[in-house]
């Protein structure tokens, strides 16, 4: 056991100590705050607004006054199209409305000239400005009061309200529920590739630089075998328990400056909301759950990683027995927004309780709620693969390690597992 | 006796690879284990180092039923070697040591004795990257023996070092001889078996065909032939036979039968003698002798 806890050390202190290792660590936490930062500091537009002179032939649509953070339009009398061109020297487009009556007509014939590509945000912009105006003459048209139209608008907003079986009443709020459904479960599958993708090139290391041999002359594969597993699976909780305090810190650092500007750019409510369903969202369970579910993922799949580096020479080998580990995980992938728009189907059901899938896709209906009965049977189940997993890989990998030199193939594994 | 081993038995699905082997290895000797590419030597030293398990037959080590306990009696260094490359000389020397059960303070001390004696106290905090393939053996060897272990098996210890070097190891070798400790020589390069050998055992193709004490062995082999210095001439020299003749020197054969005493008072009456020497096949002879044929 000692020596156990010997290797657990070389193999944790070994990787924890790397330079990769600790600017990873520190860095992708500030690169997913620097994120929504730098979005709303590019949606802060600090531009000078664009100048549009509109050219109109059109009686009923004459020049009309508009003027917002991105735009300005202004006036410009000119005979004919031919003319415009001078004028983009002093303006940043200039629009020409024809002299088409008919709205229908008009809607399409309306262009825009312009010195460079203007950028789609622009445009938008200003057809937005000119379909309200051709609306406004549609309902004139069809003797429909405009102000009258703009007062019968009202807006619809459904209080969520969970009720569990102790009759307590939640607020509920799906776009978080769905927001942290998708980053759990991206976040356990990306943590499964990369700590089982280490874990493989640990021992393909170990068995290409041979110390593999002087290594099992003291202890049992096994006992290395699961050592190297937990030594890496600890990597990966302190990397976690980082990501957490400083996501915590960053959050409170920055949560300031967010809702200032979230709240200037007009939607104080939003953010209200928004702040209201985080501190409703669970986070002692989630994260429970969320490191039982990375383990349980992590030491099924980990297992397996470590069986396939003991039986190939160099990564490059490692493409044909890749294939049956990366399916199921790539199909937990691409399930993770279907289940988390459909988190009761039946698909959902079984893919959170089958072994191969549910760490990823049972973190995906968490956040939903998920009955206490079903979340027992998908650890049950996890517990009993993970063991069946481990004993699996630990048959090939002690045969795997002293195997030099030979391609293997899937008939030859299958021996090896049949050997006493 | 360190070891014993009787009938072992050892497959790879259909192959077999050790057929109903049985060896003696004395305390305090060298024990050479020799063998051609495939004979099964690996997979015997897997099976004394505890790597694998045999399919049937018994170990004895030291007395006792071999047991788990024994593996820190033990410290073995493969014919290939590794380190890992990113670690640091002393940290790496101090896990292998940890690993065969010393604690780390002693481990220390041991390791900073052994690191003088070879002059290599500087490399203690070199990555094993840094170092030169000779220097990266050293620092194995001396991984290897520094629990201090009853029984040491080497595959071909003096792999890869240069003469000076390898000279260093075979002293060290015979030093850990001399203070009583066993040791396992895996090697195909007979000088080496005949310069430091007391024992040997050959394999071929899973079975131990020759096994004992070199000169016993040598016994065994040796073809009764003598080289002979003289002065004079030969003439009539009965049953002997005379294999070679140049001018004061030849080479006689015998019958068996003749110990070296007659031989000589047969000579003695034809020439003078100078010198009578009885030629031993060398151990490279055998090995050709067993394996070739």
């Amino acid at each position: 056991m000692k020596k156990v806890f010997i290797i657990i050390r070389r193999e944790y202190l070994s990787r924890v100590k790397k330079k990769s290792f600790i600017l990873m660590t520190l860095l992708t936490p500030l690169l997913f705050i620097s994120i929504p930062v730098i979005t709303t500091l590019l949606s802060t537009n600090t531009e000078e607004s664009n100048n549009i002179a509109i050219v109109s032939h059109n009686k009923i649509l004459s020049f009309f006054q508009e003027e917002n953070e991105y735009l300005k339009f202004l006036p410009l009398e000119i005979e004919n199209k031919i003319q415009i061109e001078p004028y983009l020297e002093t303006f940043d487009a200039v629009v020409y409305i024809p002299s088409t009556e008919n709205v229908e007509d008009l809607s399409s014939s309306i262009e825009i000239f312009s010195k460079k590509q203007l950028s789609l945000q622009l445009i938008n912009n200003i057809e937005f400005h000119i379909q309200d105006k051709l609306k406004t003459l549609k309902l004139t048209q069809f003797n429909i009061d405009p102000n009258l139209l703009s007062k019968a608008e009202i807006k619809v907003n459904i209080q969520d309200i969970i009720i569990n079986e102790k009759g307590q009443k939640t607020e509920g709020n799906s776009e978080v529920s769905y927001v942290i459904a998708l980053l759990s479960g991206f976040l356990i599958y990306i943590f499964i590739f990369m700590y089982g993708a280490m874990i493989m090139r640990s021992v393909i290391e170990e068995k290409t630089n041979r110390i593999v041999e002087v290594i099992i002359s003291s202890v049992q594969p096994f006992q290395l075998m699961i050592s190297k597993i937990i030594g890496v699976a600890l990597v990966g909780l302190t990397q976690f328990l980082i990501w957490i305090i400083l996501g915590f810190i960053l959050f409170a650092l920055t949560q300031n400056f967010l809702i200032g500007n979230l709240s200037d750019s007009g939607n104080p409510e939003l953010i209200g909301n928004l702040l209201y369903s985080i501190d409703g969202v669970p986070f002692v369970k989630l994260i429970t759950a969320f490191v039982f579910f990375f383990l349980g993922g992590y030491l099924l799949y980990g297992s397996l990683f470590a069986a396939i580096g003991s039986v190939v020479d160099q990564e490059t080998d490692t493409q044909q027995f890749m294939l049956p580990l990366t399916i199921p995980l790539i199909i937990s992938f691409i399930f993770v927004q279907i289940v988390a728009d459909n988190p009761d189907s039946t698909v959902s059901h079984f893919l959170s309780i089958f072994p191969l899938t549910s760490p990823i896709l049972m973190m995906v209906r968490i956040p939903f709620g998920v009955e206490w009965i079903e979340l027992i049977a998908s650890i049950m189940v996890l517990i009993f693969s993970f063991i069946f997993t481990t004993w699996l890989a630990a048959k090939i990998y002690r045969t795997g390690i002293l195997m030099y030199g030979k391609k293997v193939n899937y008939k030859e594994v299958w021996k090896w597992i049949k050997f006493k | 006796m360190i070891l014993i081993a009787n009938n072992i038995h050892k497959t790879y699905g259909q192959h077999s690879v050790l057929d109903d082997v049985c060896l003696k290895i004395p305390r305090s000797t060298i024990f050479g284990l020799l063998g051609p590419n495939g004979a099964g030597k690996t997979t015997l030293i897997r099976i004394l180092t505890q790597i694998t398990a045999p399919d049937s037959g018994d170990l004895y080590f030291d007395g006792v039923k071999f047991n788990k306990n024994h593996i820190y009696q033990i410290g073995y260094l493969p014919e290939e070697r590794g380190l890992y490359k990113k670690m640091k000389v002393g940290e790496q020397c101090l896990y292998l040591a940890q690993l065969k059960g010393l604690n780390k303070k002693k481990a220390k001390y041991l390791l900073l004795e052994k690191f003088r004696q070879f002059d290599i106290i500087k490399w203690w905090d070199k990555k094993i990257e840094e170092l030169s393939k000779g220097m990266a053996q050293k620092v194995q060897f001396i991984s290897t023996i520094i629990h201090q272990p009853k029984l040491l098996i080497f595959d071909e210890p003096f792999s890869g070092f240069d003469p000076i070097n390898a000279e260093a190891i075979k002293r060290e070798i015979i030093t850990l001889k001399n203070n009583g400790t066993s040791i396992i020589l895996s090697t195909h390069r007979m000088e080496s078996v005949e310069e430091l050998c007391d024992h040997i055992a050959l394999l071929d193709n899973g079975k131990c065909i020759l096994n004992g004490e070199i000169n016993q062995i040598k016994q065994q082999y040796k073809s009764h032939t003598y080289s002979i210095k003289f002065e004079g001439t030969i003439n009539n020299l009965k049953d002997l036979e005379l294999v070679e003749v140049k001018k004061n020197s030849a080479i006689i054969k015998a019958k068996a039968h003749y110990t070296s005493n007659e031989i000589i008072s047969i000579l003695a009456k034809e020439v003078s003698l100078i010198e009578f020497k009885e030629d031993f096949p060398s151990i490279n002879d055998i090995f050709i002798k067993n394996i070739g044929a």
